[in-house]
Order: C-alpha cells, then structure tokens, then sequence
C-alpha cells in the first residue's frame, strides 16, 4: 500500500475546532453511556471490540455512536475531567456526539471538533497514524 | 441549505433576553445546522430528561442556565431525577452524589419545569393533542406522544430538551414534518392466538421484537385488538424504545395516525413485511431473561410509572400472593399516582404486605435496590432491557401474576398455559 503521509480530505464540520492526534480506530459504532469512563477515558462496553482501549487526546474515529440520548452528557464530562478525545470524525452525522461537544463549547470553552467523513474516504484513516484537523474541517494525516 | 431565522430566533441569539436563552439558542442553532434544518419551529410543550444526574457537568450546564436567568416559556415537565424525594432515604448512592442530584433537580424546578419528575408524563397531565409539535425526552415518553397522542417530537435529550423549553422552538426535521412519519416496516400478526392479545405480558414483549428488527425505521403493527389499552400501548412502546430506537409506531386500528393501513404508509407500499409468529415472540421473551428460572432477589415493577389502573391490577394480586420477607418487592410510580393510592386506603395495603413504592425515579438509572446480586424480576420491557447493565443483577421478565407469584414464593412462577396455542 502506498504511503499515505501528508494526504488531506475536507470533512464536514458539524461542531468546529483544531486538534491533533494518534488516531484511533473503532471497527463499529459505540455508545459513549455505558461504553465510556470519563473518568478515565477507558472504553468500558464490554461487547466492543476495542474494549480497554483509551480515547484520552486521540482523534476517535468510529462510524457512528449507538443509542442513548445521553451520550452527549458522557462526553461533556469527559472534556470537564480532560479525558476527551482530541476531535472526533464519524463516518456518518451523530447529533448526539456533536451535541455533547457543541455544550462542552459554551460551557468549557474547549471541545474536540466533530467532523463528519462519509465513505469512501472515512475508510483510509488507520489506527495509529497522526492525524490533524484544521477550523475549516481538512483532515490531514501528518505521518 | 442554509437555516431561516425568525427576527424573535435572532433576537434571542443577540442576547436580548439574557444570556441563558441566547446560550440555548446557540445551541440550537448549532444543532440544526447538524441536523440540516432549513427553519426552527414552535413547540407547545416540553419535557426534560437533563434533571437525572450523570455528572457533575450536567448540574454547572444548569447552574449557568440558571445564573442567565433562565425560564422556560412553555408548559415543561420534568423527567425522573436520581432521588426520591418524598423517601430520599430509599437511595443507595453515595451522599455526596446524592446532593448534587438532588440540587440538579432543584435547578431544573426553578427554570419553571413542573416538578413531576416522572418518565409518564402523559399519564400526569395535560397531554399535548394530535398534531401538536413538542419537543420530549425520555425514550418512552417521547414513542407514547408521538404514537398514542399523534403529538409529534423527535429524540430529544439532555441538553437541547432544555434549550427548545427555553427558547419555545425546534429545529424542523424528522417527525415533526408529516412527510417523516410514514409506517415503513408492515409487522404483521399470524396466527397469533386471540387469548394471548389480551394479556398485559403480549405488549412489552411484542415491543421488544419491534424494536430490535425496526432500528430507526417506523414500524406499523397489523392485527392489534382494538381495545387495546394506554397502558398495553404505553408498554410495547417502551420496551420497542429500549432494544431499539423507536419513537413512532402505528397500530393499524387503534393508534391515532393509522385508522387504515393505508394511512399508517401515507398510501405507500411498505419498505418490507415482517411476519409474526407465536414462535418469534417465544423466542423474544427468552431473550428478554438473562438466566434460567430460579430464586429471585427483587421483584420490579413500573417502568415507565405505574398508573392507577396498574395498581388495580396488582392489589389483588397482592391479596392472595403477599410477597415473600426475603424478596424486595419494589413499584416505581409518580407522585400524582402515590397521592391517590393514598386517598384510596390503597397505600396502606402496598405497605403492609411489604411493597416499597418509590416515586420520582426508578430502579435503572439510580441505586435503589439493596440486593447486590441474585436476579431481579419484572414485567416491564424496559427494565428487562437495562437491569443488568446498570444494577449488576441478572432479570427474570415475566407477567404481572407470574411477578407477584415469584414475589410471593421467592423463585419463578410459570404461568404454564401463556405462550401455548
């Protein structure tokens, strides 16, 4: 496969920001309630693949999010406590992520960005790379 | 597309009524931006789920509203809290948390929501009339009105339930539009023995297969008794609501928006057709256990809320089949239901065979149980779907009797004849 380093997509913004990080990849949709310790950032749903895996300062990149409502309330609790992901990209619209994060905004003056990257191009972020995200949504994968 | 804003929307968002609206109306707007709203709309009515304790963030997101003079300007109610507060002893939790939870709720009361604090809200109040646009949380609540009341809402939830109460206005998509709220998935009942139609234990169940085969999609039901009660409706709705993500269904027949097949699909051929048979609803009550029958530790009953007309049922029951000393025997309701238990003499008898009743909460979102491990029974979908990942305890669903009369023996009753042609 070639090298991907220093390719760039335009995301859709739905909550906008800057951020940076490794990414981490999830295989399918979590719910934050009951799959996230903000505490700690763990993911704790014990049915998800990525279970033990920490989303503390990563570019959390899933499908989507699943089920309740509030979610959007783990979130904001993990950006009170610091242990939020540094900017979330889905590859489908979650208003309930973007929600949290937009609160997280006007209450904490900080929130990872949310950016929407529907497929074919969701599909080329791999675990572990550095990925960058600019305020105008351009999503570059630095190494 | 990009969004329209009335001059009321922009004065809001200047800041012209206080810095608490111009916050939600930030909110909202963002939201509809997410959502690709072209407009935002009037609401009638609101009812809020952000009063139930997850954080410590959720009480500063309401202490801020109400430092900026926050008020809601439609009639608002509120959703359970993390605390009984007419028997805050009954919770479990820690003091620390439950004083926050019990401010969270205070704030959520002085922005002038009702402090109801029930997850049945169409069994406490006025209730919103076909067609009216709302903004609800709280899962259930929100299939009840859209379904039963043909009121119509969206998933709302914590934080934006406020923000639409504040600002009286919703971003226009999903089912508030009448073009949204056409029946896609046709279930159809077969062979379904007309006995079992009438049992309270058909519903939930029934719920509970639409919800894990709809996901997001409507589901429209064929072949439902036309005498099916609110409280039968308000059952399949919330266990339809938990393993899934329903938050509209119709019932060729009987639900408002669905006096014909034909309407419910707006004149439509169905997405697809699902056959149900007494097999498939077998094999969803199954799943509905998460062990074998046995001994039980807590019988649950009431969610959502037990109305008046359950606590009916249930008295006789109570009658023949008092509760076992070593069984904690537990019906959450709301306040305006204990207020009439009381005037009928009916609390006292709750009382003396050993039935806790608990208001303004329930079982699932905070500590009420006092058993750590064993099984807990119940005949509600909803809690069958999340006891076992918020109490740590195994469940047992059943129906009311076969509940009562495990309650009363201290493992599992079978009703043998139930789910048999």
């Amino acid at each position: 496969m070639a090298k991907m380093t220093g390719l760039s997509f335009q995301a859709q913004v739905l909550v906008p920001g800057e951020g940076a990080g490794k990414a981490l990849v999830l295989a399918e949709p979590l719910s934050l309630w009951g799959g996230l310790n903000p505490e700690t950032g763990a993911i704790i749903d014990q049915r998800h693949s990525s279970l033990g895996e920490n989303v503390h300062g990563r570019v959390l990149i899933l499908p989507a999010g699943r089920g309740s409502s509030s979610a959007s309330s783990i979130l904001l609790e993990a950006v009170r406590l610091d242990k939020a992901p540094a900017a979330i990209i889905t590859a489908e619209t979650d208003a309930i992520l973007a929600l949290g994060a937009a609160v997280a905004r006007e209450m904490y003056d900080r929130a990872p960005p949310v950016l929407v990257l529907p497929r074919p191009d969701y599909d080329v972020l791999e675990n572990g790379r550095w990925i960058t995200i600019a305020e105008d949504g351009t999503v570059t994968i630095t190494e | 597309m990009a969004l329209h804003l009335s001059t009321r929307d922009e004065a809001l968002l200047n800041g012209e009524l206080g810095p608490a609206a111009q916050m939600a109306m930030r909110i909202l707007t963002t939201m509809a931006g997410v959502y690709d709203a072209q407009a935002l709309l009037d609401i009638e009515s609101a009812h809020i789920d952000g009063c139930l304790y997850h954080g410590y963030s959720g009480l500063e997101f309401a202490r801020r509203l109400v430092a900026g003079r926050a008020q809601v300007v439609v009639p608002t109610t509120l959703n359970v809290g993390a605390v009984d507060l007419l028997h805050p002893e009954a919770f479990q939790g820690t003091a620390e948390v439950g004083r926050i939870a019990q401010e969270l709720m205070q704030a959520y009361e002085s922005m002038g929501c009702r402090p109801i604090f029930t997850c049945a809200p169409y069994q406490a109040t006025q209730r919103p009339a076909l067609g009216t646009q709302i903004a609800w949380a709280e899962s259930n609540a929100i299939v009840f009105a859209n379904s039963v009341l043909g009121a119509r809402t969206n998933r709302y939830g914590d934080f934006i339930d406020i923000c639409s109460a504040i600002t009286g206005r919703a971003p226009a998509i999903g089912l508030h539009l009448t073009e949204n709220r056409r029946g896609q998935i046709l279930f159809q009942l077969i062979d379904i023995p007309q006995r079992l139609l009438c049992e309270d234990v058909f519903f939930p169940v029934l719920g509970y297969l639409l919800g894990a085969q709809s996901g997001t999609r409507i589901p429209v039901i064929e072949g439902l008794h036309p005498d099916t009660t609110e409280d039968e409706l308000k059952a399949l709705g919330a266990a339809a609501a938990s393993s899934g993500a329903v938050a509209l269904f119709h019932a060729v027949g009987v639900t408002p928006e669905a006096p014909t097949l034909a309407a419910a699909l707006h004149d439509r051929p169905p997405e697809q057709v699902i056959d149900i048979t007494l097999a498939d609803l077998r094999q969803a009550l199954t799943q509905m256990s998460t062990v074998p029958d046995g001994p039980i530790a807590v019988v649950a009953l009431g969610s959502p809320h037990f109305s008046l007309d359950e606590f009916a049922a249930l008295l006789p029951l109570l009658e023949k089949y008092p509760p076992h000393p070593q069984v904690e025997f537990i019906v959450c309701t709301q306040r305006l239901v204990l207020a009439a238990l009381q005037k009928r003499g009916w609390l006292d008898l709750l009382r003396a065979a050993g039935v806790q009743v608990i208001v303004d909460t329930c079982v699932v979102v905070t500590p009420i149980v006092r058993a750590q491990h064993g099984s807990l029974m119940t005949n509600s979908g909803k809690f069958a779907h999340y006891t076992p990942g918020n109490t740590g305890l195994q469940v047992i669903f059943g129906s009311l009797e076969e509940c009562v009369r495990s309650g009363s023996l201290g493992h599992v009753w079978r009703d043998e004849g139930l789910w048999q042609r």
